[in-house]
């Protein structure tokens, strides 16, 4: 159970030496307990202390590196109680029992894109095995999406092949997702030795458990928890129960992130694996597994992602900069907006539809809305003329036509004497009357 | 140490509101668990899958629509053809036409329109009006009016036009309105409490909470239904216990990702796939955040949906 402050004073030095940043050694404790310090950070706990409080005030849920990605880490169930840290990962599921899977491989990295600074494309691919299957013809499949460049999830069934699938991937992240209640001590030997993360699977949540803990004490304690394929109901019940008994109740065991296979779950149907995606990203999977990442699906889910794992104490921000749309040119009329994301979105979309080729000038708004920017000091005349001379517009665009935010009217007067030879124009209060703005004016 | 499921049962729950009637009823809320958990406790009412139908017609580029509303020449036709749609719970006609910025439709003529929906449809109906608080303000009153003996749902009552419409809509002609804010749990509250303080009877609203496509500000609509479903269960808070209405067609179809034709950037593939995803993606997070019914405009969405709840019931 999660300590209280309090007990974690019982057991300090009591000296209020400061060494920890902190003014008094309560207050260390209290955010000790909070999980905001670490208890390293007091040089002078006794080694009993330590031995006796580190189990307890260990995170609730462990951080796993897979590659260049964190999984797990959640110290909430809701976003708005603190913040997601570890986005959900997506995957593309391969089997050796499928025909067309050269056809599969073919289209993996085909979705690559970026959205507001960040990278869009399939992060993980699975290979699993069918036991009817000729073991050799698996491994040249696992030969083949070695070189897709992403981490591997293996699902197979014994540890023989297990061992030489995870040879032929040494130096890829991976996940030996193979474990259950019969095999674990082979599949942990397997993974272990390989330096993978260990998937585990039960029949159900207390097998789980207890397989769990009897790898947990052979000394394995790098795992992912498979919510299994028995059904999408036992999977979504899986996730929560894995996760909330683990954040709730800090039931360590549950204390990892989780694997769903949304393609298994849903096989052959596309629309499925989507609501399952969405699914699974607001509600606690790690990791989740479609047959196919197309735009079709990846276009609402990693905007999707983007969204819910966005810190709510930090707004999401685009980069101050010339966005062209519709095909402008230097001549082009430009205008202007915030860089918080959602208005950007909002605008630019609009913006788009009218049809009418403009520059978008984005300044540094500190990543408000526009009348918060505004009142926040970070949305002036000032910020915009500053913006105007940082980014050399007057030699890079040849129009002298601004179109600002139809809620900053107030700014047109000021910005006209601060950009001599410009037209200020002010648009319309609300994103959704740009298209009618831009048919009834020509600039 | 072995696992013990503590299951999240509360002491209260979303009311159970009902609309529709003449043996075509579907009843939202009722639930005493956190939105889907159907693990926790059963839940009564499973979240309901409605199909909007615009009285503009529909969008004739999209081969499959066109196909699913062929040979409809009239939006009772096209409201007969929506009822039958595989999964659908609940029909739900949007009078476009109404807006004054557009075709400014009476609304005697909308209402009239209604009444033949209704008439001709075994499904429930819900109406959604012109979006424009002025308009709708008369618009929804009248519609109740022509739908008298129908219990229809009726979107939506703002804070700007709550009082005309919860006299007129609910209290002269008993439908059920729903009230809507902008993505702001604070908002939602204060409008349920003055709709409440007018006298109107608990069991006569829903909310629409709003909502965003997915990728466009989706986070606010993610934590304010959590917010709602959470204050509603933990907090015991009547004025956050009604049911959400999500009806996000309208946003899920008007975002670039959906807009962009092919022939533009070809590596999207079909405009059709993508709005039906995008409509799936966001009425799915919507339902997992505590939409108590969704409203989606292709049938292809509405089916899968459909499907995806009955699953996890």
């Amino acid at each position: 159970m999660a300590l209280k402050g309090l007990d974690i004073f019982k057991l300090s030095p009591k000296t209020n030496c400061k060494e920890c940043g902190c003014p008094t050694c309560m207050a260390f404790c209290m955010k000790v307990a909070q999980g905001a310090l670490p208890l390293e950070k007091c040089p002078h706990f006794s080694a009993e202390a330590i031995a006796t409080l580190s189990e307890a005030t260990a995170p609730a849920m462990k951080t796993l590196e897979l590659g260049e990605y964190k999984l797990g880490g959640e110290t909430v169930l809701y976003r708005h109680d603190k913040t997601f840290v570890s986005h959900t990962l997506y995957g593309v599921y391969l089997c050796d029992c499928m025909d067309d899977v050269d056809a599969r491989i073919e289209k993996i990295n085909k979705v690559d894109y970026d959205r507001i600074g960040e990278r869009m494309h399939v992060e993980t691919v699975t290979v699993a095995h069918n036991p009817d299957k000729a073991a050799e013809d698996f491994l040249a499949l696992v030969e083949k999406v070695k070189g897709l460049g992403h981490p591997v999830i293996v699902e197979v069934c014994c540890a023989d092949l297990a061992a030489k699938a995870l040879e032929i991937l040494k130096g890829v992240p991976t996940i030996l997702n193979a474990a259950n209640a019969e095999n674990y001590e082979a599949m942990n030997k397997v993974a272990t030795e390989a330096g993978a993360l260990l998937g585990v699977t039960g029949a159900d949540l207390n097998e789980l458990s207890e397989t769990i803990a009897k790898i947990e004490a052979l000394g394995n304690k790098k795992l992912v928890l498979d919510v299994g394929t028995a059904s999408m109901k036992d999977a979504f019940a899986n996730a929560v129960q894995i996760r909330r008994s683990a954040l709730l109740e800090t039931f360590r065991t549950f204390g990892y992130p989780t694997i769903v296979n949304a393609a298994k779950l849903a096989m052959g149907d596309s629309h499925m694996q989507m609501a399952l995606l969405a699914l699974f990203t607001a509600r606690y999977g790690s990791i989740v597994t479609v047959e196919e990442m197309d735009y079709a699906k990846a276009l609402p889910v990693y905007g999707l992602r983007q969204n819910l794992f966005t810190d709510p104490q930090k707004p999401m921000k685009v980069e101050p900069g010339i966005y062209p749309l519709n095909g402008a040119d230097e001549n082009a009329v430009c205008v202007t907006t915030v860089d918080f994301a959602l208005t950007y979105f909002t605008v630019s979309g609009e913006l788009e539809r009218s049809g009418v080729p403009m520059n978008l000038l984005i300044s540094d708004a500190g990543g408000y809305s526009v009348l918060t920017a505004w009142a926040a000091g970070k949305l002036s005349a000032g910020s915009i003329a500053k913006f105007i001379a940082e980014f050399d517009i007057e030699n890079k665009i040849k129009n002298r036509t601004l179109i600002i935010p139809g809620k900053v009217a107030i700014l047109k007067g000021e910005l006209e004497s601060k950009l001599p030879g410009w037209t200020i124009v002010i648009a319309p209060n609300e994103a959704v009357e740009l298209v009618k703005f831009f048919k009834d004016n020509k600039f | 140490m072995a696992f013990t499921n503590k299951p999240q049962v509360f002491n209260a729950k979303i009311n159970p509101i009902t609309f529709g009637a003449n043996g075509h009823e579907v009843t939202l809320g009722g639930s005493n668990v956190y939105p889907l958990y159907s693990f926790d406790a059963p839940i009564p009412n499973a979240p309901k899958v409605g199909i909007q139908i615009s009285d503009k017609g529909f969008d004739a580029t999209l081969p499959e629509l066109a196909k699913f509303y062929e040979g409809c020449n009239t939006v009772v036709e096209m409201a007969k053809r929506a009822a039958s749609a595989e999964g659908v719970d609940f029909v739900c006609l949007r009078l476009e036409s109404a807006d004054p910025n557009g075709d400014n439709a009476s609304v005697e003529d909308c209402a009239a329109l209604a009444k033949a929906v209704a008439e001709a449809i075994d499904k429930p109906l819900a109406v959604i009006g012109s979006k424009n608080v002025e308009k709708d303000s008369t618009l929804l009153g009248k519609v109740a009016e022509a739908l008298n003996g129908y219990n229809p749902l009726l979107l939506s009552c703002k804070e700007e036009n709550y009082k005309a419409i919860a006299a007129s809509a609910i209290m002269a002609f008993g439908a059920k309105v729903a009230g809507e804010s902008a993505v702001d749990i604070n908002l939602a509250k204060q409008l349920n409490v003055l709709v409440k303080q007018m006298g109107v009877a608990a069991g006569n609203t829903v909310m629409n909470v709003g909502t965003a496509a997915a990728g466009y500000g989706f986070e606010y609509v993610a934590s304010t239904m959590d917010r709602v479903k959470g204050a509603a269960m933990t907090q015991n808070d009547v004025d956050l216990q009604l049911p959400i209405v999500t009806p996000l067609g309208d946003e899920a179809w008007s975002v670039k990702e959906t807009l962009l034709e092919e022939s533009e950037n070809p590596a999207w593939g079909a405009r059709e796939e993508r709005g039906i995803q995008m409509e799936i993606c966001t009425a799915s997070a919507c339902l997992a955040s505590g939409s108590d019914a969704v409203i989606l405009k292709h049938p292809a969405s509405v089916k899968t949906i459909s499907a995806f709840v009955a699953a996890l019931m």
